[in-house]
């Protein structure tokens, strides 16, 4: 029996043509302006019908918004008086010898007010939720980075704001909850399931489907139902325009290749927007290789998953024979999440992005790199993009006379203060018997 | 195409009455156990049961049902034991037994095979709290090919555009869900259900049952008065997780007492 829906529906799972959906709406041949809901066969909608009709609200309020030339000033303004846009491109020469010679720039994300890439997206959502009339925000958030981000714009905008933390979570990061109470906010600890930042997402979503009238749900990374992939990619757009113009400007040519870590991927897909219609430009994603793939204790969703659909989207995902999640396993709290961006998906499928796993030792070895040769604490999901850097900067300068010829982009998502006592642990510099030698082992980052 | 659901429902309502179905999760205690509550609710007046796959990320349920999945998953449940179950009830009862799942179980077996199995089990079809119409293309043609029903939700905060569209996708029943919010006993049945019931059946739905936060015989009362079927959960998943089988009969005896219209109470007294 055929029906009119059927008909019509789309078929996410079809592989006739998946680039032609990935494009539909995007300029002829381009990569960076995929609209959704579609990345090939990945994205969509997988979620309760109770939800979909403010995906449709928010999915038409962002399209307005994003032609509104108000709208745009009202978010250059921000980005500019109040993150500190641009972020600086800071070339790192003394690191560069450990990425084979090869020419290392650091796109400074960490410079931003709050500490990292986060702040582009909630001030986005946070004035769409205001444009759509919601008075309250509710945010997921693992570490803390995307619930003091949320809370932040909440307390900036006037929202009331409500943040879902698993309790284990809560517990180890006591400062980074206290910090989200100082701006407002009510940090609520999450008990269900794993107690992890995926069932932190069910609980939002379970609150957001109570509360729909009033709230909008400020979902942290470029994953979920659509519009969230396409929105919170837009809203990190800025970090690639700005990077490519700077190297650009600093150097005079694109560069070679451009690193980034991926946990949802919204950090990623914001610098990869401005280099993925460039061919000559190399991308990589550096996923969370935790204890090693081959330990079981990772975070590698693309490198390890398969195809499935969790919290709104059909994406690449870790999950058991059965289709239960299977909880994941990093040092950085930021990349520990068994899913993974659908536009990530289709990226890697079509081979244009590389994903890699970087396992904890190789990440905490590049933190310490970048400490010493350039004076910059990198948060140790960004040390992922490092450690891959190096990687690559090892490979593309092998057999070449002059390696400074090769040149790489680095993402340097956050920065690393949050993450000073699980490096202290780390690298044994804290007395054993230290108050902070007992919340690094704890994985607490201050 | 014939539908068991639909079946089970006109069989209530040629009784005079709505259909009563109750929803457990699978595994909760054990196989064994979801069978025989199974079996005692059909024989003490539901018409229909729903069994719910234990799932990682139960986005809709509230904390009752989480705590039974959960301790179900803890406990090995596997999701090929749901079409052991299914063949275990149908072989004893006459009701119709619904599936309720997340989508991504279905999707890693593989949409047809997961079809095949449950046909082969004698389940009737499908509820799918997290696949709107829009995404189950794959899904629509494997129950078209095994005869299964599909039992799609509308909310109270769908359009009229997604009702038609719903209504026209689904086969045996609409599933409206009474209020914005996921399951859980609730103390008084929203007045948004009795609208949206009557917005689905306008649209063109022969059958719509309502679900989320019913747990009274007073509830279904109110409900039976307006729609085709009554869906109790969490209510049930606590009777059984507090008495076992017993307690689960007892109260599917009590909710099924609500299932007779007020009008066909007074004639029944008379």
């Amino acid at each position: 029996m055929a029906t009119p829906t059927a008909s019509s529906a789309p078929t996410p799972a079809g592989d006739a043509t998946p680039a032609d959906a990935f494009l539909a709406g995007a300029p002829k041949g381009s990569l960076r302006h995929a609209p959704g809901p579609y990345f090939g066969a990945y994205g969509g909608r997988w979620m309760p019908e109770s939800l979909i009709a403010a995906l449709d609200e928010l999915e038409d309020t962002f399209e307005k918004a994003k032609a509104d030339p108000d709208f745009l000033a009202q978010i250059a303004d921000l980005n500019r008086n109040y993150s500190g846009r641009p972020s600086l491109l800071t070339e790192a020469k003394r690191f560069s010898a450990s990425a084979g010679g090869a020419r290392i720039f650091l796109k400074r994300e960490d410079l931003n007010h709050t500490g990292s890439h986060k702040i582009n997206n909630v001030l986005g959502q946070a004035l769409l939720a205001k444009r759509m009339g919601k008075t309250r925000v509710i945010a997921e958030t693992g570490a803390g980075q995307h619930g003091v981000a949320s809370a932040t714009a909440a307390a900036l905008l006037g929202l009331e704001c409500v943040v879902y933390m698993g309790a284990e979570d809560c517990r180890r990061q006591a400062l980074n909850v206290a910090r989200m109470e100082l701006l407002g906010a009510t940090v609520i600890p999450v008990t269900n399931g794993s107690q992890t930042l995926k069932d932190a997402i069910n609980d939002a979503l379970r609150d957001w489907v109570a509360n729909v009238d009033n709230t909008h749900y400020l979902l942290g990374t470029a994953a979920g139902a659509h519009p969230f992939p396409a929105m919170v990619r837009f809203f990190h757009e800025v970090i690639g325009e700005e990077a490519r113009e700077q190297i650009l400007a600093q150097t005079g040519r694109l560069p070679d290749a451009v690193c980034a870590c991926i946990g949802g991927g919204s950090n990623a897909i914001g610098i990869f927007h401005g280099f993925l219609d460039d061919p000559s430009v190399q991308i990589f994603g550096f996923e969370a290789g935790g204890d090693g793939v081959e330990t079981g204790r990772h975070a590698a969703t693309i490198t390890l998953g398969r195809p499935g659909v969790l919290h709104g989207a059909r994406s690449y995902l870790m999950q058991d024979e059965d289709g239960q999640t299977v909880e994941s396993h990093s040092i950085s709290a930021g990349l520990d999440y068994p899913g993974v961006g659908p536009e990530h998906s289709y990226l890697a499928d079509i081979g244009r992005v590389s994903y890699e796993p970087i396992t904890d030792a190789e990440a905490m070895e590049a933190f310490r790199l970048l400490c010493r040769t350039e004076g910059i604490i990198p948060a140790i999901e960004s040390s992922h993009a490092l450690a891959g850097a190096m990687k690559v900067g090892q490979r593309l300068t092998a057999g070449k006379d002059d390696p400074s010829q090769v040149i790489i982009v680095v993402n340097l998502s956050g920065r690393g203060d949050k993450d000073v006592a699980t490096a202290a642990e780390w690298f044994n510099l804290l007395d054993e018997d230290s108050a902070e030698a007992e919340i690094g082992k704890e994985g607490e980052q201050l | 195409m014939t539908s068991k659901s639909a079946a089970a429902i006109d069989r209530a309502r040629a009784a005079g009455r709505s259909a009563l179905i109750a929803y457990l999760p699978a595994g909760f205690p054990d196989a064994q156990a979801t069978i025989d509550a199974a079996v005692a609710m059909a024989e003490n007046g539901a018409d229909l049961i729903e069994v719910g796959i234990p799932y990682s990320d139960p986005v809709m349920d509230g904390s009752v049902i989480q705590a039974a999945t959960t301790q179900a998953l803890a406990s090995g449940f596997r999701v090929a034991q749901v079409f052991d179950i299914v063949a275990g009830i149908t072989a004893r009862t006459d009701a119709a037994v619904l599936v309720m799942t997340y989508w991504n179980p279905v999707m890693r077996l593989g949409v047809d095979e997961f079809a095949r199995r449950l046909a082969e089990a004698g389940g009737a079809g499908l509820i799918t709290p997290d696949l709107i119409p829009d995404e189950a293309a794959e899904w629509i043609e494997a129950s078209d090919k095994y005869g299964l029903d599909r039992v799609f939700l509308v909310a109270p905060s769908s359009t009229p555009e997604r009702l038609a569209s719903t209504v026209a996708a689904t086969r045996g029943f609409v599933y409206a869900v009474s209020i914005m919010g996921v399951t859980g006993a609730r103390s008084a049945v929203s007045s948004s259900a009795e609208k949206l019931v009557a917005d689905t059946h306008a649209t063109g739905a022969e059958r719509v049952c309502v679900g989320l936060g019913v747990s009274q015989a007073d509830h279904v009362r109110e409900i039976a008065a307006y729609a085709d079927g009554v869906i109790v959960g969490t209510a049930l998943v606590a009777a059984l997780r507090d008495g076992g089988v017993p307690a689960a009969a007892k109260l599917t005896k009590d909710l099924s007492s609500g299932l007779y219209p007020a009008d066909n109470e007074v004639d029944t007294q008379r």
